[in-house]
């Protein structure tokens, strides 16, 4: 069990020495992955390019736990979103990863989009999803009394959710190492040697060489790159950019359910979500970009999101915005994942993991484990996973700043250092000696939600990053 | 809050927030003889925003002089200061939610004074767009990461943009210097103000941040339409001052639309009874002074408060009018011994007039230069002629 940041990687170059496993992109796909391959005596590794887990398209998501009611029925993304919804409510609950199961309204604005409620009504049932219904206007504005004016109608769904995008892969990266995965950050892969039928791979990395038996591609936006490094050209990767507005938590009371768009000819348009810190959401645009490092923010791009949030929520706007920022799906023409195995290859790439990746994480990491059994990997036995619980950054369940009895036996959870968030010292502590820590202040920020609040570290800017920078001293 | 172990107290006043105005209402109360006046302060050390103010400006002090003198004032009146104790949310009307090291409290008062102050609005409440690099901050996050942690130019970064054109821009230019960063420029949307000691694109507007990782610039467009990139690693954006009115909000107490502050009367009654808000809480950054003068303004009404005195109605509401940005205080119910109001921009002598329901309660040409960043304070000879029955009261400033 480690996690390296510097320095030259294990050595893997003597006999029986390799990795049996090596997962490239530790976002929230390859953690998962990563995970499920914990459960067996596999020696494995986790690679990453950047500082930390999840540092790409998934800590900027839309935070939603879907049911899938609204995916391409029969399509793979269908069943993976299906079952990984399920299985992760129950791995939150087991974990404590924060989830509001506050339901989805389909607002229509106009005829059109009303005539068109039914139609996903019945798509939802041919998901699998039969508890969705039909709220006339009347009800619409009992159930959501701060709506704009005009809506028509809508298709109540009552399962979807919001969760904690941040812990998720967190909990999945921490299980994930506290039962013998190695991960390897700050680890870029420049090339990769394939093996022959009896020898591994060779991952040529800024840090030294990495042998691997068998390989899985999790690389995201990049998942096309890399399966370029091995010789296959099966998909491009177009970035598809969201930005996002999050609205104080005084816009929370504002709304009660994540206000969805009826899907229509002229795009998805945006949606209104609570977060599960009690913020309100307002986003993403899509917009079809070549750059896959382009997470800006742009004025056209708030502006859009002002006026449609200004039509479907007004008061919304009145409200002050704590954060703006925007994040890329990885795009790849088709309405599914793009999931395939090459035995030949000892090669599994995951690929197209869309924004329903977060929901169907789960399940995407037991797929995978099957088929790389499929392309000859032993499994072995299961064992189980080491237990974690994880710090809840959730509004709607109890924090440590207001917990007597910790307090009682430990005072640095009475000690509060970001006030807008109420992080107690004692969680930036915890944070920082977590099994996966922070490499910089923003991982911090989405471990703890420290800077995260309403002042933008105005107030607790300058003693969070003292207490980030003695710990990393 | 889970679990037992909560303690219930009561005191006579509870005031929140250890800033100029919050101890400047303690000390008053504490002398006048208020009973238990209890100060609750979230930071560590007691004196808000002055502590970090390394500069002149605070009558004869520095702001550290000012903030220890204010404290020293406040204990030997006999008002106890509390310091790391954090008001998280309320119990009741006048019952308050407290974290502490050791331990939870509700702490219930006879009144309590709202003193929480301000701070500057982010970089994503202005909607600045672009990438998310390090390197931005705010004046309050950089004074105190150089006055108080004593970060210089290796952690703070080498060339710096401040974006603003309140005078806490000049501060921010300051507190750079002193900790060794250059300061490549600073960009002022308005088209005139102060001089200072680094170049200022007047008229200017920051369109975009840029930078992977670090900041590398911000692009920006200067008074001729022309736009350029500033090339820097460290970015400050001042003033755009907004309440800390959390507290106030979460207890219920109705804002001033223009200030975004709790809504006041000349004696910083709220419309809630019991509870009083002074100081930059109210509207925003005045000088430490002016809240000072508000914390100790606010004692009379409080033993008045004590004594049993009835609280008001929600009186006549003053709006602001022509070329005012706020006025303060937001609601008359009875004479103001002063009134405190913004300009939102330069006139040269300008006519002051105050209406109620069309009728010219007062009309004056003021003296010299009025200015965005600077408070004027007309007189308030008229407020005794204000009809309380009647509509709201328009307060306007016009070009002559």
């Amino acid at each position: 069990m480690s996690v390296t940041r510097r320095g030259a990687l294990p050595d893997t170059s003597a006999p029986g020495t390799a990795y049996d496993v090596t997962v490239v992109g530790a976002g929230v796909v390859g953690c998962a992955i990563a995970r499920e391959l914990a459960r067996r005596s596999l020696r494995v590794a986790l690679v990453e390019a950047s500082g930390d887990i999840g540092e790409g398209s998934s800590k900027a998501n839309t935070a939603i736990l879907h049911t899938g009611f609204d995916a391409v029925p029969g399509s793979l993304e269908a069943r993976l979103v299906r079952e990984g919804g399920r299985m992760l409510a129950a791995y939150a609950r087991e974990t404590g990863i924060p989830v509001e199961p506050v339901g989805a309204l389909l607002v229509a604005w106009d005829e059109e989009q009303l005539a068109a409620l039914p139609r996903l009504a019945a798509k939802a049932a041919r998901n699998g999803h039969h508890g969705t219904r039909f709220v006339d206007a009347a009800g619409l504005r009992a159930l959501e009394p701060h709506l704009g004016p005009g809506a028509l109608g809508a298709l109540a769904v009552p399962d979807e959710s919001v969760v904690c995008p941040w812990t998720t892969p967190l909990a999945y990266a921490t299980q994930a190492v506290q039962s013998g995965v190695d991960l390897h950050l700050d680890c870029p892969v420049e090339k990769v040697r394939p093996g022959g039928p009896a020898a591994p791979h060779r991952l040529i990395t800024r840090r030294g060489v990495l042998r691997t038996r068998f390989l899985v591609n999790a690389c995201g936006l990049y998942a096309d790159a890399f399966d370029a490094l091995v010789g296959r050209y099966d998909f491009t990767v177009t970035p598809r950019r969201g930005q996002l507005l999050v609205f104080d938590k005084f816009a929370r009371g504002l709304v009660r359910h994540i206000l969805l768009p009826v899907p229509g000819a002229l795009g998805k348009g945006v949606l209104i979500a609570p977060t599960v810190y009690g913020n309100v959401m307002l986003g993403p645009t899509a917009e079809d970009l070549d750059d896959k490092t382009a997470t800006g923010s742009t004025a056209e791009g708030l502006d859009a999101l002002r006026a449609q949030g200004r039509r479907i929520l007004p008061a919304l706007l009145d409200e002050e915005v704590t954060a703006v920022y925007a994040g890329l799906r990885a795009a790849t023409g088709a309405e599914d994942y793009r999931i395939a195995a090459h035995p030949e290859l000892r090669y599994v790439t995951v690929g197209g993991i869309r924004s329903t990746g977060l929901t169907a994480s789960l399940a995407l990491g037991r797929h995978t484990v099957e088929l790389l059994a499929d392309t000859g990997l032993e499994l072995g036995p299961e064992r189980p996973l080491a237990p974690v619980s994880m710090p809840n950054l959730g509004e709607a369940f109890p924090r440590p700043y207001r917990d007597a009895a910790r307090i009682a036996r430990d005072p640095a959870y009475g000690e509060i250092v970001c006030h807008c968030e109420r992080v107690t010292r004692g969680e930036i502590r915890d944070a920082l000696a977590s099994t996966v820590p922070p490499a910089t202040l923003d991982g911090l920020r989405r471990r703890t939600r420290a800077r995260a609040g309403r002042c933008q570290g105005f107030s607790c800017g300058a003693t969070v990053r003292a207490l980030f920078e003695e710990r990393a001293r | 809050m889970t679990g037992g172990g909560v303690v219930e107290r009561a005191v006579d006043v509870l005031v929140v927030g250890a800033g100029p105005a919050g101890l400047a209402a303690a000390a008053r109360l504490a002398a006048a003889g208020a009973g238990r006046v209890e100060v609750l302060e979230r930071e560590r050390t007691a004196g808000g925003v002055p502590r970090h103010c390394a500069r002149g400006g605070f009558g004869a002090f520095t702001g550290p002089g000012y903030a220890r003198r204010a404290v020293r004032a406040a204990v030997r009146a006999g008002a106890v200061v509390r310091t790391g104790v954090g008001a998280t949310g309320w119990a009741g009307p006048l019952t308050l939610e407290v974290t502490a090291p050791t331990g939870l409290e509700r702490i219930t008062a006879r009144a309590v004074v709202l003193a929480t102050g301000a701070r500057e609005r982010s970089r994503s409440a202005r909607l600045v767009p672009g990438s998310r690099p390090a390197g931005v901050f705010s004046t309050g996050e950089l004074q105190q990461s150089v006055e108080l942690f004593g970060l210089r130019r290796e952690r703070i970064g080498r060339r710096a943009v401040v974006v603003g054109s309140e005078p806490v821009a000049r501060h921010a230019v300051r507190t750079l210097r002193r900790a060794g960063v250059t300061v490549a420029a600073v960009v002022s949307e308005r088209p005139r103000g102060a001089r200072l000691p680094v170049p200022v694109l007047r008229g200017a507007r920051v369109l975009e941040l840029v930078g992977r990782g670090r900041l590398s610039g911000v692009l920006v467009r200067g008074a001729d339409g022309r736009t350029g990139l500033l090339r820097c690693d460290t970015v400050v954006f001042t003033g755009d001052w907004i309440p800390d009115h959390e507290l106030a909000r979460t207890g219920g107490v109705p804002l001033d639309r223009a200030t975004r502050g709790p809504a006041v009367d000349p004696a910083f009654r709220t419309c809630v009874p019991g509870v009083f808000a002074v100081g930059n809480l109210l509207r925003g950054v005045e000088p430490a002074v002016v809240a000072a003068a508000e914390g100790r303004a606010v004692a009379d009404a409080v033993l008045a408060r004590l004594a049993g005195a009835p609280w008001p109605g929600p009186g006549v509401p003053v709006t602001a009018g022509g070329a005012v940005r706020w006025v303060s205080p937001h609601r008359l119910t009875g004479p103001a011994p002063t009134l405190l109001l913004r300009p939102s921009g330069r006139l040269l002598r300008p006519v002051l007039t105050v209406e109620q329901d069309g009728r010219v309660l007062h009309e004056a040409r003021l003296p010299g230069r009025v200015d965005a960043h600077r408070s004027v304070r007309p007189p308030t000879g008229w407020t005794a002629d204000v009809d309380p029955a009647g509509g709201p009261v328009v307060i306007r400033l016009d070009k002559p």
